[in-house]
């Protein structure tokens, strides 16, 4: 075994002394002198015309500073597909659609001026579910493209299609074959601040931002298109991010209440900020996609899988936000989970009049293996193999490129099986189907970065002080998840200093390199990689520095001795702070002390590099086929469950959480993602909805929206399987998302063990079980 | 309608102008620039402006400021002693890996100090119903339970 120094230590989160203490400040905490509020006016129909806005009581309101509505607007166009735009005008497409703002002294004065805002609508009828939205005659949601050209249907134009082998000769040569219908619904990040943001102009018109955003660098990119259309092109845009109150993904793109705040901003030449509340978070951000899914898999008599076909419906929402690529990576797990030689995938993302939907943590993979594993179960007792078994033959193995060309390295998946089936006492507690039942259901993410954009890359920047101190510059945003403790961490390591000697800046696109953003799971996998390239040089530096070095020291009696480093630097050893040969370990100096001496020294020098890490992975082809991410990340969840057949609850009796996470760096950090994003899975299964009535979100609040509290615990039992990875950093790969993407159908295959019934629909009420288990009575008295 | 009223604070005495509609959460945050108190719905709801009050954990989002006259306020700034040592509480959150956002974390801290100045050693199922008004959508509660469980030994 490696002996580390800081990498693999339960080393707490750097920030967290901040964070318990209440001085860490968050979007919500930030005024700026001369600050601005505003206010976004919502649309009060799903979809119609607007006829006629009059804005002039709220103008004339005492206090109120600015108002602004489509008509006075330049052309910014953003999102995906470019089809959103910061203020509607003539028509709106959903609740969410923002129609005018106001800036305004205090935010009670912002609230009544949006009041006193006068909206002539004329209602169209609209569009809420995809399936009928897709069909001939359906009123179109939008009747042009961001070019202009006009739009016949409301199926996105995007060709979301993965075809390997020949799925149709492997099905009629399939011994066994499981069909299946699922849904999963809108459930939505609820990060505890919401989102918020501070746009603010200089004198030279250049733009300052402060937003808790996920991706400063290409928000940073955003705006500055956005400043051009309003005729400043060339004007800097700097973001500044405080501590951010929780990302899951829906901070991921950049919004029209970003634009808004630029557009008062500039209009009144003061800082604007615009702070969403609760109800605004709930109805007003983008939610993880709805999903409409059709799986086919087939096995042989000995259970090996033959093919998956797999075709779905997506609920885009009016517009297009990053919720439309989704099924790029849905491809991952429908191609990639276990070793199936056929696949057929197919998605249509289609327009509708409901909110629009986002990235969130698993980034559709959730869906996917929603889909794959429950259907996976079902194909298993056709064929009568246990669904352990069925798991284990069709395991994927290091070595293996998968159908979309995946390259897997390292992998730890037969392990991950293996180790929940044994600790969930598997053997004796499957097929009982007496209330209480155990399932499991495994999952593979990209664990190494994902080439999702042309880069993949992250920048850092390390300089070193006289004392030995370090400052890390780095591309990364922590968002909780922890990278300003883990890039701490290897930094340490690989310079042979404290992680107390390392201070993390992270938050200011001024001063920090370019980085592509914190999603994907990536942030571990790159940032860290990148940071131990600058540390590396920065490693090299010092050595040169010290090579030869000499000094006089005191000795125990008194007495003064000349000491003297190696000349060659390759003999040199960092370690607790001093620096040493590697012949004569006992002879150390002070880091500091070298550093000291090579700024004050004619022809000195500094201590600082820079290096810029980008996975050497690839976007996926015209076929969606190439090795997306260096390494994928595996696991598997158990869970067993208890079912009220009185009154459909299902209670969580134990749940097991393995992972092959490369090597854990920091075990206390990992254990945390684990086990946040098992209970963010549960909550996905069988209590997280966002309920939609024609378009309304009806349930904006906590008490109708159940997220898990400390009351519903689930007793999560993590299990790290270490792979060591070839390319990770000290072999980590990636573990923000996977944590919640097996689970929701663990818990639907462990209720089937329990009660015999499948619920495909989530969220798993006790009112969807209690149906089921009566129409399954109904069909044995038939 | 403005009213002058005078409370403790953080163990300071303190007389300030009011209005009638104030809330403790906007005394605190938007009066004092005490913003470790955070508000996530202002509706009673999540338990993030969580602090103390004569002992006891309350929502300051649905608490009247007025009701506030001659009574004992203590938020998460008040918990630091004056030396910036932090309290048992927060090292346990600290060593635990109880904090990833810390959004929820104050609140969570002041609902913890509430419960155990109260019942020195509380058992688990206390501990989860203590803090069952307190969301967190960031660490499922495990570490924040062992946190206090630690802090609760530690007395
Ligand atoms: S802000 Fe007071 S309970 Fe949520
Ligand atoms: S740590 Fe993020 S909400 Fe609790």
């Amino acid at each position: 075994m490696e002996e580390f120094g800081s990498v693999g230590k339960r080393i707490p989160k750097g920030d967290a002394r901040d964070k318990v203490t209440g001085r860490a400040m968050y979007m919500d905490d930030l005024k700026v002198p001369g600050m601005l509020y505003g206010k976004i006016l919502f649309s009060k129909f799903p979809h119609g015309k607007i006829l006629h806005i009059n804005t002039s009581k709220a103008e004339k309101l005492i206090g109120v500073r600015a108002v602004l509505t489509g008509r006075d607007i330049p052309p910014i166009r953003f999102g995906f597909l470019k089809d959103n735009v910061p203020l509607k005008w003539g028509k709106v497409r959903s609740y969410r659609d923002e129609v005018a703002a106001i800036a305004a002294i205090d935010p009670d004065i912002a609230e009544e001026g949006i009041n006193l805002i006068e909206v002539e609508y004329e209602a169209l009828p609209g569009v809420f579910d995809p399936e009928e939205a897709m069909r001939e005659g359906a009123p179109l949601v939008h009747e042009v493209d961001a070019r202009g050209n006009s739009i016949e249907s409301n199926v996105l134009q995007l060709p979301w299609k993965l075809v390997a082998g020949d799925v149709d000769r492997a099905r009629s040569g399939s011994d066994y074959i499981a069909e299946d219908r699922l849904k999963a619904t809108w459930v939505t990040h609820v990060c505890m601040g919401t989102m918020g943001i501070i746009a603010e102009f200089d004198l030279r018109n250049n733009l300052t931002v402060y937003a808790n955003t996920q991706i400063p660098y290409l928000a940073q990119r955003d705006y500055s298109d956005a400043l051009a259309a309003m005729g400043l092109k060339g004007s800097k845009t700097r973001i500044i991010q405080p501590a951010i109150g929780g990302g899951f993904g829906s901070k991921l793109d950049t919004y029209g209440q970003d634009y808004i705040a630029i557009l008062l901003a500039h209009k009144t030449r003061k800082p604007v900020k615009i702070q969403f509340t609760r109800e605004e978070e709930f109805f007003a951000t983008s939610p993880r996609q709805p999903a409409i899914i059709n799986i086919t898999q087939g096995c042989t008599r000995d259970g090996k899988l033959t093919f998956r076909d797999v075709s779905m419906i997506l609920d885009n929402g009016a517009y297009a936000s990053w919720g439309a690529t989704t099924p790029s990576v849905m491809m991952m797990p429908i191609s990639s989970l276990y070793k199936v030689p056929n696949i057929r995938y197919i998605a249509r993302c289609v327009y509708t009049n409901n909110t629009w939907s986002q990235a969130m943590r698993g980034y559709g993979n959730p869906q996917a293996t929603f889909g794959i594993e429950c259907n996976l179960d079902h194909l298993a007792e056709m064929a009568g193999v246990d669904p352990v078994e069925i798991r284990l033959i069709n395991s994927n193995t290091p070595g293996e490129v998968t159908p979309q060309r995946f390259k897997v390295t390292s992998c730890g998946l037969r392990e991950c099986i293996e180790k929940v089936a044994e600790r969930l006492d598997w053997e004796p507690k499957h097929g009982r189907r007496d209330g209480r039942g155990v399932g499991m259901a495994s999952l593979i993410h990209v664990g190494g970065g994902a080439r999702v954009y042309k880069s993949d890359g992250c920048g850092t920047i390390i300089k070193v002080d006289d004392f030995g101190s370090v400052d890390v510059f780095t591309g990364a945003t922590d968002i909780g998840q922890g990278s300003d403790t883990v890039i701490a961490q290897v930094v340490a390591e690989v310079l042979g200093v404290e992680v107390e000697d390392i201070n993390v800046v992270d938050n200011d696109t001024e001063v920090c390199p370019w980085d592509v953003g914190v999603h994907a799971s990536r942030t571990t996998f790159v940032a860290c990689n990148s940071a131990i390239g600058a540390a590396k040089k920065v490693k090299e530096q010092i050595l040169e520095l010290a090579a030869g070095y000499v000094e006089t020291q005191k000795d125990k009696d008194g007495g003064k001795r000349e000491i003297k480093l190696d000349e060659d630097p390759s003999n040199l050893i960092i370690k607790d702070r001093m620096v040493f040969s590697k012949r004569d370990p006992e002879t150390k100096i002070p880091l500091g002390k070298i550093l000291r001496g090579s700024h004050y020294k004619t022809s000195g020098k500094m201590v600082m590099a820079e290096y810029f890490y980008d996975p050497d992975n690839e976007n996926l082809d015209r076929e969606f086929k190439g090795n997306l991410s260096m390494t994928y990340a595996y696991g598997t969840h158990g869970v067993e469950v208890e079912v009220d057949r009185e009154t459909g609850k299902v209670k969580i009796l134990k749940y097991v959480a393995a992972h092959d996470v490369g090597r854990a760096i920091n075990p206390m950090l990992l254990e945390g993602q684990i086990y946040g994003a098992v209970c963010m899975g549960v909550g996905y299964g069988l209590t997280e909805q966002l309920i939609l009535d024609k378009g309304e979100c009806m349930n904006p609040n906590f008490r109708d929206y159940k997220i898990l509290t400390a009351k519903d615990l689930i007793p999560v039992e993590p299990i790290i399987v270490e792979t060591l990875d070839r390319d990770g950093p000290f072999g980590a790969k990636g573990v923000g998302e996977p944590g919640c993407v097996p689970t929701a159908p663990a818990i639907v295959n462990a209720i089937y063990d329990a009660i015999g019934v499948r619920i495909y629909d989530l969220p798993i009420t006790p009112e969807k079980i209690l149906r089921a288990l009566r129409e399954k009575e109904g069909k044995k008295t038939q | 309608m403005k009213y002058a009223l005078s409370f403790i604070l953080n163990g300071d005495r303190t007389e300030v102008g009011i209005e009638a509609h104030w809330t403790l959460l906007h005394l605190l945050r938007d009066r004092f620039e005490l913003t470790g108190t955070k508000e996530g719905c202002g509706k009673g709801e999540c338990g993030a402006c969580t602090v103390i009050v004569d002992g006891k954990a309350v929502n300051a989002c649905l608490y009247p400021a007025v009701e506030l006259e001659g009574r004992e306020v203590l938020t998460i700034e008040g918990l630091t002693d004056a030396g910036g040592d932090l309290h048992s509480i927060q090292k346990a959150f600290v060593e635990h890996g109880a904090v990833q956002c810390g959004f929820c974390t104050p609140g969570m801290v002041m609902s913890a100090k509430a419960l155990l100045d109260e019942n020195l050693k509380p058992s688990e199922e206390e501990i989860r119903m203590a803090i069952a008004g307190n969301f967190c959508r960031c660490t499922g509660y495990i570490q924040i339970i062992e946190a206090i469980k630690t802090a609760s030994k530690g007395r």
